[in-house]
């Protein structure tokens, strides 16, 4: 109708009713696209859709291309069902990759603990966890990254303050993750927060900063007593062979010896009864002739020789010269 | 005609702003009271979804309806054996009664403010009334201690660590007392849960503890290296004893020998030369007449007197 009215007018008006019916009909489309657009949602594949209708829960849907009422009746909050969430204490990864790189900062609010014998501990963890009741998790508590925060660091200075510094340090690693994990998840589901605790980890437990060198000379005192042992085992093990090497050596030095001792007695005594008897054949003269040819011999090695008149007794007065036959 | 299209643009406009008004929204997370000319009228509206009210009269307040956090602020309290630590707590509460908290409190800050003061009262009495031990342990869990690093906060004694630990159930307790006197205030607000966030010793307390700890270690530390120097002697001198052992043995063996040796040559001399009076003679005048080629060289001087046996024919040839 409104077209005719508009007829009266110059010869252009037809082709403005068209482009008049046109906008009206394009202005139609345009809203229609939107409202498909905005009646269209995808769930990710770990993801659960959970759909509000005029703010009241009213469904759950699974990954997909999904619809739903647009214009504000229908509220869609998506939430990662399938995500190994990951809190950290005491320490913050920067970025992970094949070499992780950690903040420098301390964070020794967190870590720093008391244990049951009243020591203080450095503690580092990590919490994972999934969402576990996505509807629980989106409408039962505030600030659940808070909440699970604040529940974890009481849980481990529960935990650690009923054990020693020892055991918390050194035995009861396990045991501490364990029952935190138990007391953790107690907790959680009293606050009805839809979180399943997956796994509780210690990292880094060491003794706090300034004390921290100390320790560390406790070990390097026993590697100085594991040291000093076997340098003592060394020299020990060292003489010892030496040791009864030359006791082997001092019982064969006497092994030859006494072959040595036994051969030359043997010996000598074969050569004297073997001389012997040839001088029992002809006693006088081989007496006489053994005591000549020695005594030609010694005469002949000696350089100083005097031989003096038995009766000129008085020539070397300060000598006594009676039956000796040689002074040195 | 022109003037009713805008009469019928109005009523519609107000029509539609009646309904929009009258119509409101509450959320899975909130809840809510309705007030007329500021009086609150009817229950509490807790369910979620589209509800109704009068227009205009009436007006709306969404609180909400989730589990709330409460962070206490750390506080420096004393034990009952007089140790100053910080105490560090959280909670959690959620407004239990729409009607009465909009009455009483009106919003949050209020209810925080509220909480604090509750809260700090009562955790201060319960921490004030058991001894560090009790507030730090949870059971009478037997632990394994070494001797050194049993601590003292004042360095001088050790604390009784035997005394039964409480942690659990003075955090419970605290929670009861805070829950009985709010119903008694009839705040319209519940504690569900109280824990200790963080129980530290004031720095002071903490740097003697850390001294302590230090001294306790190096204690340690001086042990084993004297336990080291001790091994090392010990494993000295048995390696003095152990040599000595192996070549006194060995000395007596060698001498053993020997003596059988010298015995085997006496009996083989003493077989030859002793076989009877010549064998004897002969012998000794062998060995003398060797003896003398043996004592006698170049520097030697003689003095012989012409009775002498070798010088008898000098003087005469008879």
């Amino acid at each position: 109708m409104a077209w005719k009215k508009v007829k009266i007018g110059n010869s252009e008006f037809e082709v403005s009713s068209t482009h008049y019916w046109l906008a009206i009909l394009g202005a139609i489309a345009l809203i229609v696209v939107i409202t498909l657009l905005m009646s269209f949602y995808t769930v990710n594949a770990n993801e659960r859709g959970i759909v509000l209708r005029f703010g009241r829960y009213h469904t759950t849907t699974d990954p997909g291309l999904r619809w739903k009422i647009p214009w504000g009746v229908d509220k869609v909050y998506k939430v990662k069902v399938d995500y190994q969430y990951k809190e950290e204490f005491g320490f913050r990864t920067l970025r992970s990759g094949v070499k992780t790189q950690y903040s420098r900062n301390q964070f020794t609010d967190e870590s720093w603990m008391l244990t049951g014998d009243l020591n203080i501990a450095d503690v580092k963890w990590i919490v994972q966890y999934r969402i576990d009741d996505p509807i629980n998790f989106l409408f039962r508590v505030r600030d659940q990254g808070g909440t699970i925060r604040d529940v974890a660091e009481a849980a481990m200075r529960f935990v650690v303050g009923d054990r020693s510094f020892h055991e918390v340090l050194q035995t009861e690693r396990r045991e501490i993750a364990e029952v935190m994990k138990d007391f953790m998840q107690e907790t959680l589901d009293k606050y009805n927060i839809g979180i399943k605790i997956q796994l509780v980890q210690l990292k880094d437990v060491h003794p706090p900063g300034r004390v921290r060198d100390s320790f560390n000379e406790v070990n390097r005192a026993k590697q100085e007593q594991e040291t000093a042992i076997n340098e003592a085992s060394q020299v020990y093990n060292r003489e010892i062979y030496r040791a009864e090497g030359e006791a082997k050596r001092v019982v064969q030095e006497a092994r030859g010896y006494a072959i040595n001792r036994t051969n030359r007695a043997e010996g000598d005594a074969k050569l004297f009864t073997s001389v012997f008897e040839e001088y029992l054949k002809a006693k006088d003269v081989t007496r006489r002739r053994l005591y000549l040819e020695t005594l030609e011999d010694v005469m002949s090695k000696v350089d100083k020789k005097y031989f003096i008149d038995k009766d000129l007794k008085g020539i070397v007065p300060f000598l006594n010269l009676s039956g000796t036959e040689v002074v040195k | 005609m022109k003037t009713r299209i805008i009469i019928i643009a109005i009523l519609v406009i107000v029509v539609i702003a009646f309904i929009a008004d009258g119509i409101y929204i509450l959320d899975e997370t909130e809840q809510s009271i309705i007030t007329q000319f500021g009086d609150p009228v009817g229950e509490p509206v807790i369910k979620a979804g589209m509800h109704f009210k009068i227009p205009f009269i009436q007006k709306v307040f969404v609180f909400d309806k989730r589990l709330l956090e409460w962070d206490g602020a750390p506080q420096e309290i004393p034990t009952k054996d007089n140790k100053f630590i910080h105490i560090d707590t959280f909670a959690r509460w959620r407004i239990s009664n729409a009607l009465t908290f909009y009455k009483s409190l009106k919003n949050e800050m209020t209810a925080h403010s509220r909480l604090d003061d509750l809260l700090d009262g009562v955790v201060r009495d319960e921490i004030a009334n058991h001894r560090l031990p009790e507030i730090i342990r949870s059971s009478d869990r037997q632990m394994s201690i070494l001797e050194v690093e049993a601590v003292g906060v004042d360095s001088s004694r050790i604390d009784d660590l035997s005394i039964k630990g409480a942690r659990k159930k003075i955090s419970e307790s605290i929670v009861k007392h805070v829950q009985d006197k709010l119903k008694e205030l009839d705040l319209g607000i519940e504690v569900i849960d109280m824990k200790f966030k963080r129980i530290d010793y004031n720095p002071e307390v903490q740097e003697k503890v850390f001294d302590r700890m230090v001294s306790g270690q190096k204690r340690i530390a001086e042990k084993y290296r004297a336990i080291g120097q001790g091994k090392k002697q010990d494993i000295l001198g048995k390696q003095d004893q152990r040599k000595k052992e192996i070549l006194s043995k060995a000395y007596l063996e060698a001498q053993t020998i020997r003596g059988k040796a010298d015995a085997k040559a006496i009996k083989i001399y003493a077989d030859a030369y002793n076989k009877n009076y010549e064998s004897r003679d002969f012998y000794n005048f062998m060995r003398t007449l060797n003896a003398y080629k043996f004592a006698m060289d170049t520097t030697t001087v003689l003095l012989l007197t012409t009775d002498n046996d070798f010088l008898k024919y000098l003087k005469s040839p008879k």
